[in-house]
């Protein structure tokens, strides 16, 4: 892609002439396990990330939440390093180290000085392969998760509403089930089950080993044999699709949850770069979502939060980049003394007004002005590039996508955006939920401590 | 290309989270449900940078601090007003709303013209307050037709406000609903609660947003007053931090406060008196965890024992995935998915904070296990080893703390508001080594004063759980 023409003749914006596209370099070893390195020479740090393809989207019913009860597990110890010295290896290195668990993927992280990054390749590496699952770590572990489970969900009203709605708007596709896992399954894994669960998917021809920083792409790729290179492949057996049926009719569902506030959660079925039979529609419903809520400027903030003041927040977000096909969500917290019902006649006017009338130039402009820049604000963080390369070679779509993105969304016409608005907004493929807040009774109790 | 970075469940929720959000695309205001958030955000930003900051003052007496880097197109700007919450006086809410009203009329222009004007260039307006500071930033491009057109919206954001009725009627609603919303978090009641028991009648003690009560009182009057005191040039930093050349830097500067008037540096803050005995505080609260908070003021942005304290939190609980708390909550007993501690220096001392979360049913042996390791730390204090292993995790991260634009610029707004020496950043590792274990035992007995620990719990109380 050429995108200094990009820059100039299509956005009339002008061309960042001396900014030269930084690449990707990729290799793959004999075992399967793809390198993706990216060079930024700014600052003298890298970060290294480990994809797995596995997630909760891959996990059967009576298990949910296994993949991320893995990933706790990962920091347990092999057979070389005992519980807890993985951890304590990264920090003495001055690493900042984490993982993170989504419906597609697994991924762990080291962030360190580029000259130490043999030292995250070699406990990646090991745990990679010889993970050491024992009863009373995970008897702990699971009273962890289950208190995380607490936090992020059964104590925050939005987060339930979110878990309800989407168990309701699908029907079979595994994007039905929280991440972090129904709270019965959460109790009753056991240690033959994570063994099981790392055994199918952890190897080295099912992950992606991503490093952006302050590297050369051949000593990684020799640091990556040395560590990587003798461990052995496993038979990946493919996942079956579990695509979702088409939905008939619009879901409707209450939620009562201690809460201040009552809120409207709303989801249309739509297509994602993966399951689109036509790409541009996908693009089209980025931009559409950016018509919406792309900053202070967008239409729901115009129109809803200022214009008719119907709303105190209101949002639209849609990932294009899941695995499989996903829900374009329109979100919104009425104003004092407005509705939940009066809000979703407002947000289907706006998708109404989308369906009917293009939209303008201006606001076509600020969306890719506004993609534009981003692309180079993104390039300040390298764990947002590596990210961005994890995922988009997780899912399968390739790290090349990310590439492709600016070209793509200025291609992007009034006519699309209104076609798939028509196409894909439609009245039958939505779900909504409610949330009605429950009275929170509190007391407060203060005394002079013993 | 937009990936949502919160649809994923991490390890630790603190240090994985923030870390994330933190690089996450920056939209304009910060959203409206993290009001609170914030504060703990901003004000535990232990800061520095190994880079040269060049600094001067502009004409109108407003203090620059000026980093070059080069190698991407564009350049972060904001502009630090000592006008955040704890210039509230009894007026709760003031600062944070006077803040937030700034973008919705400048000049001839109402919010949708000063939105279409940053959004049209691809640039990221933000203003908003923390307890010490509000703060107007900008991240634009910095080819000069697009910087030229974000910077005039925000110089005129800065010199004209409208702060017109509707407006402000509707902001204020706002941050009304906002407020209320956050009653259905026991972790927000429990921070509210906590600053509140710390602090009594200083400054400190309110919530940065306010409170409905103060809210609901403001007049759009209140907040064109706070404005006219609190942002002049007198009382404002100005940190520039990307690629413009320093002769840029300067005329960028001077235009950003041209409009204001010279007026006088905010007066200091009161001192903060240390509560005069423990006290421990329980919010019933219909919630499945019981959220436990622990502490008492500790130390000013400029205390010397600073790095003392510093490596020693990090040793107790400031150190991520490795500390003592993480390892007797966590990683021993299951308790918690998240325990740490930390001291959050502010102009005044600002709070040190152990906390955690857990089932209500073991509230009382968690609060047990993080009493405990806390007293037994003060007790006696690092071993070398461990001091060690934390020098070597401090030392050894030291480029990533400024390895962004952005983390630089908000290290650099640090060093400037709460006027560090500017070879602060140099300095640090060094001073880092210097510590030693009988430093960090004598600062810490000296700081944390177990008698006067203030324990908040909020959840479901024994009695009221099945």
């Amino acid at each position: 892609m050429n995108h200094r023409l990009l820059y100039t003749a299509l956005l009339c914006l002008p061309a960042f002439a001396g900014h030269a596209e930084t690449k990707v370099f990729e290799h793959t070893l004999a075992n399967g396990l793809k390198i993706l390195v990216k060079e930024d020479h700014r600052s003298p740090v890298a970060v290294s990330q480990v994809w797995y393809k596995v997630g909760s989207s891959y996990e059967p019913g009576g298990i949910t939440g296994i993949s991320h009860m893995l990933e706790h597990m990962m920091f347990k110890g092999t057979d070389k390093h005992a519980q807890g010295e993985f951890s304590r290896i990264i920090a003495e290195n001055g690493g900042d180290e984490n993982a993170f668990t989504g419906q597609d993927y697994t991924a762990y992280f080291q962030t360190m000085e580029a000259s130490r990054l043999a030292v995250s390749f070699e406990l990646e590496a090991d745990r990679m392969r010889n993970l050491h699952l024992l009863p009373e770590e995970l008897k702990k572990e699971l009273q962890v998760v289950t208190e995380e489970r607490r936090m992020r969900t059964d104590d925050n009203p939005q987060a339930k509403m979110q878990e309800q709605f989407m168990s309701v708007a699908y029907s079979n596709s595994a994007y039905k089930h929280p991440i972090i896992g129904w709270p019965a399954d959460i109790a009753n894994y056991t240690v033959e089950d994570i063994q099981a669960w790392y055994q199918r998917w952890y190897a080295p021809n099912n992950a992606t080993l991503v490093v952006v920083g302050d590297v050369q792409p051949t000593t990684v790729f020799e640091l990556a044999e040395k560590y990587f290179g003798a461990l052995k492949p496993s038979d990946i057996k493919p996942l079956k699709p579990q695509t979702e049926i088409e939905q008939l009719g619009v879901r409707k569902m209450t939620v009562k949850v201690p809460a201040k506030l009552p809120s409207i959660l709303m989801g249309y079925k739509v297509p994602v770069l993966k399951t689109a039979a036509n790409e541009w529609e996908v693009y089209a419903l980025e931009v559409l979502a950016g018509v919406l809520d792309g900053g202070n400027g967008a239409r729901l903030s115009k129109e809803l939060v200022r214009g008719k003041q119907i709303a105190v927040s209101a949002n639209a977000g849609y990932e294009m980049t899941s695995r499989m096909s996903d829900l374009f969500e329109l979100e919104a917290t009425p104003a004092a003394g407005k509705t939940v019902l009066e809000l979703e006649a407002a947000l289907k006017n706006e998708v109404k007004k989308l369906q009917q009338t293009l939209i303008t130039t201006d606001e076509l402009q600020r969306i890719k002005a506004q993609v534009l820049a981003s692309d180079i604000y993104q390039k300040d963080s390298n764990f947002y590039q590596a990210m961005q390369i994890g995922t988009l070679e997780t899912v399968g779509l390739g790290w090349q996508k990310a590439d492709e993105y600016v070209a793509k969304i200025n291609q992007v016409t009034a006519e699309q955006v209104r076609e798939v608005a028509q196409k894909y907004l439609v009245e039958d493929h939505l779900s909504i939920a409610y949330l009605e807040p429950q009275t929170i009774n509190t007391s407060t109790e203060k005394k002079e401590a013993k | 290309m937009r990936i949502r970075l919160l649809k994923y469940v991490g390890r630790v929720s603190y240090s994985g989270a923030r870390h994330i959000e933190a690089k996450d695309k920056a939209v304009t205001r910060s959203g409206f449900f993290y009001l609170f958030g914030l504060i703990l955000l901003a004000a535990s930003q232990y800061a520095n940078a190994a880079a040269k900051i060049d600094h001067w003052q502009t004409p109108q007496g407003s203090r620059v601090y000026y980093v070059r880097t080069e190698g991407l197109p564009m350049v972060d700007i904001q502009v630090v007003f000592d006008a955040g919450s704890a210039r509230d006086g009894q007026q709760f809410g003031l600062a944070s709303l006077t803040a937030g009203l700034l973008d919705t009329g400048a000049g001839k222009w109402n919010a949708d013209d000063i939105a279409q004007r940053f959004e049209s260039v691809g640039a990221n307006f933000g203003a908003g307050s923390t307890i010490d500071t509000a703060t107007v930033s900008l991240r634009t491009l910095t080819d000069k037709p697009l910087f030229d057109k974000a910077l005039e919206t925000m110089q005129t954001i800065l010199a004209k406000p409208a702060f017109n009725e509707a407006d402000f009627k509707r902001e204020k609603n706002r941050t009304l609903a906002g407020l209320k919303q956050q009653e259905e978090s026991p972790g927000v009641l429990g921070s509210i609660a906590f600053y509140n028991t710390l602090y009594g009648t200083h400054p400190y003690a309110h919530p940065d947003p306010g409170v409905i009560k103060t809210v609901s009182a403001l007049k759009v009057a209140d907040l064109r007053r706070f404005y006219q005191n609190y942002y002049v040039a007198a009382n404002a930093i100005i940190v520039i931090v990307g690629d413009l050349t320093k002769e840029q830097a300067e005329q960028t500067a001077e235009k950003l406060v041209a409009g204001l008037p010279v007026g006088k540096k905010a007066d200091s803050l009161p001192d903060v008196a240390m509560p005069l005995k423990a006290t421990q505080q329980h919010i019933e609260f219909p919630s499945t965890q019981t959220h436990v908070l622990v502490g008492l003021p500790g130390i000013a942005r400029k205390d010397p024992d600073f790095f003392s304290l510093y490596v020693g939190n990090h040793i107790l609980g400031g150190g991520g995935l490795v500390s003592k708390l993480f390892n007797e909550v966590r990683e021993k007993r299951g308790l918690a998915y998240g325990a740490s501690s930390a001291f959050m220096p502010m102009m005044k001392p600002g709070p040190f904070l152990v906390s955690l979360q857990t089932r209500n049913d073991q509230t009382a042996e968690a609060l047990q296990v993080l009493n405990k390791t806390l007293a037994d730390y003060i007790a006696q204090g690092p071993t070398e080893a461990e001091l060690v292993a934390a020098k070597k995790n401090i030392t050894g991260g030291f480029a990533m703390r400024f390895d962004t634009n952005k983390k630089l610029a908000g290290y650099v707004a640090m060093i400037g508001f709460y006027d560090m020496p500017l070879d602060y950043l140099d300095a640090f590792q060094q001073k880092i080594e210097q510590v030693t274990v009988a430093s960090i035992a004598d600062a810490l007995k000296r700081h944390v004063n177990l008698q006067l620990l203030q324990t908040v719990t909020v959840g479901k109380s024994e009695k009221n759980v099945k």
